[in-house]
């Protein structure tokens, strides 16, 4: 299509414009990360690294830190087997209701993080579960399994029945079908889904104020300490830290899908 | 690694079988290697395959042919086991396998679409059934081997699927099948998504290597020509049932309903009042158009001859032959074919419109079973 020089500037003036409304907010925390001022200022006194170290210090920083990855590893396991599961049900068995089943695993990332953690939260205190890793695994679990299980259920929709059927010609029985011929064509499906599922889960915290009781993950400690003037700098690093695990799984997610759906079959 | 080059076609003949991919000849001959009895299968509302009978004999080179939807994968996929009859028997070898799952039938397909793993290299694609076998590795390579020599992929076996032309996708699912030595090959068109003159390559291939390996094979085709010229036998197929069994030549000879005369070859159907008037009794007739003598209206017909009279209506230039539309003046038209033994392309084309005397020998007028013709049922389904 042709456009007008005038149009084809104003069409990239804009595309900036939005880029940088996104991306600035995010390039002054960075910037601030590595500043000697400990008040946020501009243009920042001086280059130093000081921050890094006080955070790496901070016993209450690595706990939470830990606690977020073991969540995020946790929820992630959680979502591969169920996510799994579901969607070999859903694709392999037509059942009453099998749309409704697919639409109800997909549901909980859309319902609003504050309903689910009320409902999650109430649940959990009339079974009588201490709050704590476990709950927010479970919690995690529940949008988590969404990402696994769409990735899951697109690649068993396209890859070709014909496959399997191949398979057992040619003597494998249904377990070794499983294992040889259908399971290998989902990996790459799962590894990308298992990613994303991490990476919802360690920068969620709604649904994790409401379950994880005493405990700080990541997103919570920043939430506790960013208004106190004097943890500026620190917590300008530990997003720093929190942006770095959420991007890159989500690069790596989109990297495998992308050549896996660039492969012929 | 070594790729073979590509040299000529005969050049490009598969070399004899290997001896691990023959069957050894079995002591009756003609043992039965599948019988369909009272064969149906519905789909909720469709009835795709309405009850048929059917039986191949062992080391036969056996083609349904029919158009598409007529029911042929659905029989072909019974017969794997991929789908339990709705009613009926399957028999392989005198073994009832109505209810056994597809891996516990000695039987392989090479699928329309290949079905290549595409996660496994060539190797690893043709050594899959003897991988699940439990072959051991030395064996298992040593069959490998010989099997991608005879489709002339030796050297390939690091290849991945996506890294193959479609002939080469083709032959591998060929070898694929071969190497299990399965008592029967089913084929579900399998050239369809090849060129024109790979297909025709592959066709005279299948067909030696079927030789060589002596198994049965059954393959599906809507091309007539394929059937024609491939198979020992073939049964022609339309809406789930069987039209006929037999030879090409008898079911090309000798069709013995209207949908049969019409699907393979041209139809030339003479029937009601044309009928009457050119042959001279009721009911519907066919006749080849390459039986047909095409002269001047005023040339003598022999004794023991029938004629019709017509005009040129259409001329079809096919290069050794040409095809030409009769309109007859008692109505209804002929195909007739006739060789271009002196024309020339331009005196051919000059022919539309001419007043022509249409003559054939008795013999070669085919009486048919009621019913509607295929190109009725065509014209009544597409209207
Ligand atoms: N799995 C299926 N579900 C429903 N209908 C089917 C299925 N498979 C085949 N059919 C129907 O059965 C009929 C015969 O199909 P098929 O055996 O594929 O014919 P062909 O191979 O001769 O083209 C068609 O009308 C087709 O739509
Ligand atoms: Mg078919």
């Amino acid at each position: 299509m042709e456009r007008s020089p005038a149009a084809r500037l104003l069409l990239r003036l804009t595309t900036a414009a939005i880029l940088l409304f996104i991306y600035l907010p995010i390039v002054l925390i960075v910037v601030y990360a590595f500043n000697t001022n400990r008040v946020p200022t501009w243009p920042p006194a001086g280059f130093t690294l000081e921050w890094f170290g006080r955070a790496a210090q901070s016993s209450e920083i690595r706990a939470s830190l830990s606690l977020s990855i073991q969540a995020a590893i946790g929820a992630t396991l959680v979502a591969l087997v169920l996510g799994t599961l579901a969607a070999f049900a859903v694709h392999r068995f037509s059942f009453f209701g099998r749309e409704t089943v697919s639409f109800l695993v997909i549901l909980p990332i859309a319902l609003p993080g504050i309903v689910t953690g009320i409902a999650l939260a109430t649940a959990f205190k009339t079974i009588g579960v201490q709050f704590g890793l476990l709950t927010i695994v479970v919690a995690h679990a529940t949008f988590c399994v969404v990402t696994v299980y769409n990735n899951a259920i697109a690649r068993l929709r396209r890859t070709s029945r014909s496959l399997e059927e191949a398979s057992m010609d040619l003597g494998a029985d249904t377990w070794q079908t499983l294992r040889h011929v259908t399971f290998p064509s989902l990996r790459t499906a799962l590894l990308a889904g298992g990613l994303l599922a991490f990476a919802l889960s360690f920068d969620e915290i709604i649904v994790t104020l409401l379950v994880a009781g005493p405990q700080q993950t990541l997103p919570i400690w920043i939430f506790n300490n960013y208004l106190r003037p004097n943890q500026a700098p620190v917590v300008n690093v530990v997003a720093l830290l929190a942006i770095a695990l959420s991007v890159i799984p989500v690069y790596l997610a989109s990297r495998i899908s992308s050549e896996a759906a660039g492969v012929p079959r | 690694m070594a790729v073979e080059p590509v040299t000529s076609l005969s050049g490009r003949m598969p070399d004899q079988a290997p001896e691990s991919l023959r069957r050894p000849v079995s002591a009756q001959a003609a043992e039965t290697a599948v019988r369909l009895e009272a064969v149906r299968k519905v789909f909720g509302e469709t009835e795709a395959v309405a009850g048929i009978d059917l039986e191949i004999a062992d080391g036969e080179f056996f083609s349904m042919l029919g158009p598409s939807g007529s029911g042929k994968t659905t029989t072909l996929r019974m017969i794997a086991g991929f789908e339990r009859p709705t009613s009926g028997r399957i028999l392989l070898h005198g073994r009832d396998v109505t209810g056994v799952p597809p891996f516990d039938r000695d039987v392989n397909t090479v699928f329309q679409d290949y079905a290549l793993f595409p996660h496994m290299n060539v190797s690893e694609n043709v050594g899959y059934g003897l991988m699940v076998r439990r072959v051991d590795r030395a064996e298992r390579d040593r069959r490998v081997t010989e099997a991608l020599r005879m489709v002339r992929l030796a050297g390939f076996g690091r290849r991945k699927p996506s890294q193959l032309s479609g002939g080469q996708r083709q032959r591998v699912a060929l070898a694929r099948a071969l190497v299990n030595r399965p008592r029967v090959l089913l084929l579900d068109e399998p050239l369809g998504a090849l060129d024109l003159k790979l297909r025709e390559e592959m066709q005279i291939e299948l067909k030696v290597i079927q030789q060589q390996v002596g198994i049965t094979f059954i393959y599906v085709t809507h091309d007539q020509e394929e059937a024609l010229t491939m198979s020992d036998r073939l049964a022609v197929f339309s809406e789930g049932r069987i039209e006929q069994v037999g030879s090409p030549a008898d079911v090309y000879e000798r069709p013995t309903t209207p949908f049969v005369a019409g699907f393979v070859g041209t139809s030339n159907l003479l029937r009601g009042d044309v009928a009457r008037a050119v042959i001279g009794s009721e009911g519907t007739f066919t006749v080849r158009p390459e039986k047909i003598r095409m002269t001047d209206p005023d040339t003598a017909a022999g004794d023991d001859e029938l004629f019709a009279m017509g005009e040129i209506r259409d001329v079809i230039y096919l290069g050794s032959d040409t095809r030409y539309v009769v309109a007859l003046d008692a109505g209804g038209e002929l195909v007739v074919t006739q060789q271009n033994l002196e024309t020339s392309s331009m005196e051919v084309l000059e022919a539309r419109g001419r007043a022509v005397r249409l003559a054939w020998k008795r013999r070669h007028v085919l009486a048919l079973e009621g019913g509607p013709s295929a190109g009725e049922e065509e014209a009544r389904r597409n209207p």
